[in-house]
């Protein structure tokens, strides 16, 4: 299997699935924050 | 921190930013495929002797000044909870989660940078000693550590440039 890293476009596309993930993460972690009054 | 020394941090932490990242972009963008360009004709020498090494001065030291203005500017907040914004940002307290994300791949990308690239380099370079084997291994480092960085950076700029107002709709509703 190809490294996506390899290509400037797999790195980016990468990138952006990266961000997508944290950001669910991220959302997550803030919404059960708010919700505890934090 | 106050509002007039926050000024201060956050500007060179941009300034420094800018340095480090965009030289990232230039390796990744434009030199990895010129230098390819230009070993094909013959002609690569110069890049290596001449351009490579300043680029790279800049680029790992740009990286130490980022961190640094970084911390500094997370440990002068307080975070919601009252706790140091540091210390909230690391442990992805809350609120404090985005931000901490862009601070924890800024320091996943700086030990990149000083524990992978920059060794690596310094053997394709002819700064230390090297056999023609693990020179085409340390390339090949080199090489996948900067996509890497290239890869994170695009998370952890938008954790930094958005911060908590990227999650605005659920803090503010």
């Amino acid at each position: 299997m190809k490294n996506p890293l390899d290509s400037l476009s797999g790195t980016v596309i990468c990138g952006f699935i990266v961000t997508a993930i944290l950001w669910y993460i991220a959302r997550t972690i803030v919404s059960h924050a708010i919700g505890a009054g934090a | 921190m106050t509002p007039s020394t926050d000024w201060f941090f956050r500007w060179f932490h941009i300034l420094a930013g800018i340095m480090w990242i965009g030289l990232l972009y230039f390796f990744n963008f434009v030199n990895v495929e010129a230098v390819k360009q230009a070993t094909a004709a013959g002609e690569a020498a110069p890049i290596s002797k001449y351009v490579v090494p300043r680029a790279l001065l800049f680029f790992r030291w740009g990286a130490v000044v980022t961190w640094i203005f970084g911390a500094a500017l997370l440990g002068g907040y307080l975070a919601p909870n009252g706790s140091n914004g540091f210390v909230a940002a690391f442990t992805l307290q809350g609120a404090m989660a985005p931000i901490g994300f862009g601070a924890w791949l800024g320091t996943i990308m700086l030990l990149n940078v000083w524990g992978l690239i920059w060794p690596n380099q310094k053997k394709i370079l002819g700064f230390v000693p090297a056999t023609d084997a693990e020179k085409a291994k340390a390339r090949r480092i080199a090489f996948l550590a900067s996509r890497t960085n290239t890869m994170l950076s695009i998370p952890m700029i938008f954790f930094m440039a958005t911060g908590p107002t990227s999650m605005s709709q659920f803090i503010y509703r």
